[in-house]
């Protein structure tokens, strides 16, 4: 029944894995371009932003036209205003990657430690199998999936406090590395925001096969405030 | 868009207006329908919606105190200029209630091609299949074509109305509030096949229900006291109207 309508959602659904795969991608080469310094690679996450922009929009044009035309109820609406709204998580995590593009190509020519970018590398992996996980839950529905990729951020969030430290006590040793070290605080930040984005997606999964909007993880704490 | 320029219009109404007697029903219509696309006409009640579907297949003439003026072309051609019969042949129309023949369902579809002349069994039999495959009624009913039609349920009557629109090979099907008297379930299913049907037929329908334009129509028509206020991509209409009238009757403040 409305096999007009199911074949649109099934476009705006695979429309919607498509855009994740771009951003998926773009995380993944911004990273190899920083843990290979490798300004070119870098370059292209940036110019190629603006293709998973442009997807947004249209996912969004048309989840506007499917709520105007369709009347969805229930588990339709569930799935047309997921979409719409993790598409706008997918483009932030899309920025996030162009952020860290960024910084490759300044700490390009710069001192480094070898150190700090290993531990970083180990987060950007971590933080690119979550969001692997995380679309993968997406398109399969998967509940409990999502709530356990959502159990990973705190291990993120302390990966990127135990990097900001180490690097300032690192800059504090050697003023010569604070040119290139401190883009190593800001990729650990924007890889730290890129996980904070999964969950954001993990809790739209969770909202979608349940109906019920909740928050899988807050930082509404205080720890990780202080570096003593 | 070069979808647009490259349609044909199968209907062109230039300046048309009608009265039934003194009562001015129509006031210069003028629209370009282009084939093969659903075209919905909403608005409400008394607008001119039903007047100005039956002014397409001629079937308002039938009204005795009836005046027209302006032009109604049928691909290309004046319909005033064109043989009646020959116009109905390729204009079929559905009604808002099922109207069976009291026949068997065989003899409902086969009664128009019969008419045309057509004598032959094995042909009329494919024309029956063809038909009643293409208003998705061949799977229900085939082991019983030589029941009578009345014995099928609303949405069956419907759709065997329809079948027969399409037995005499239309081009184009005008649908007056086709599924007002169907159950959800019946209306569904109707939808769905006006979806497929729009592949090889142009389709008018007329409806009160804003939602089922919404869902169906490619373009969408809103009259208003016999005149058309708005006449545009459907998407369009329902997202972002030009006019503040079809906003308000379409956000239901009135109608």
């Amino acid at each position: 029944m409305r096999k007009a309508f199911e074949e649109e959602l099934s476009n705006l659904h695979e429309q919607f894995y498509q855009m994740g795969l771009m951003v998926s991608e773009s995380i993944y080469q911004s990273v190899k371009a920083f843990t290979s310094h490798d300004k070119e690679t870098a370059e292209k996450v940036v110019n190629n932003d603006h293709h998973i922009n442009e997807q947004q929009v249209m996912i969004e044009t048309k989840s506007i036209e499917l709520i105007a035309l369709q009347q969805p109820v229930t588990s339709n609406l569930r799935r047309i205003v997921t979409i719409m709204k993790a598409c706008a998580d997918l483009e932030r995590m899309g920025d996030h990657a162009v952020n860290v593009a960024k910084a490759t190509i300044r700490v390009k020519g710069n001192k480094k430690d070898l150190a700090i970018e290993n531990d970083l590398a180990l987060m950007a992996e971590k933080v690119k199998k979550m969001v692997e996980r995380s679309l993968t839950a997406f398109i399969e529905t998967d509940i409990e999936e999502a709530r356990q990729i959502a159990l990973k951020d705190e291990e993120i969030d302390q990966m990127a406090f135990d990097i900001h430290k180490h690097t300032l006590d690192e800059m504090k040793k050697d003023p010569d590395l604070v040119l290139g070290a401190t883009n190593y605080i800001l990729v650990a930040g924007n890889l730290e925001r890129i996980s904070d984005y999964v969950t954001n997606l993990c809790e739209w999964i969770v909202y979608l096969e349940s109906g019920k909007i909740t928050e899988l993880n807050t930082h509404n704490t205080l720890d990780n405030t202080s570096f003593k | 868009m070069n979808k647009e320029e490259n349609k044909q219009s199968v209907y062109s109404v230039k300046d048309f207006n009608l009265w039934y007697g003194d009562t001015h029903a129509l006031k210069d219509i003028s629209l370009e329908i282009p084939e093969k696309e659903v075209v919905a006409i909403i608005g409400p009640s008394g607008c001119g919606k039903s007047t100005f579907i039956k002014t397409l297949n001629r079937m308002v003439e039938l009204v005795p105190s009836v005046k027209m003026d302006g032009t109604i072309e049928y691909e290309g051609k004046n319909i005033k200029d064109a043989k009646v019969e020959s116009l109905r042949t390729e204009v079929g129309m559905v009604f808002q209630k099922p109207n069976p023949f009291p026949k068997s369902i065989y003899d409902n579809i086969a009664y128009g091609p019969r008419i045309h002349g057509i004598k032959d069994k094995k042909t009329l039999d494919e024309v029956v299949e063809k038909s009643l495959k293409g208003a998705a009624l061949w799977e229900e009913v085939k082991d019983r074509l030589s029941e009578n039609a009345f014995g099928l349920s609303g949405g069956q009557q419907q759709r065997l109305c329809i079948a027969r629109a399409l037995a005499v090979e239309p081009e184009v099907i005008l649908m007056d509030e086709p599924t007002s008297a169907l159950d959800p379930l019946s209306t569904a299913k109707v939808e769905d096949l006006i979806h497929e049907l729009k592949k090889n037929y142009s389709i008018i329908i007329v409806t009160h229900n804003m939602q089922q334009a919404a869902r169906i129509s490619d373009k969408t028509a809103f009259f208003l006291n016999g005149e058309v206020i708005e006449f545009d991509a459907t998407e369009k209409m329902y997202s972002n109207p030009r006019d503040k009238r079809t906003d308000d009757y379409i956000s239901g403040k009135f109608g």
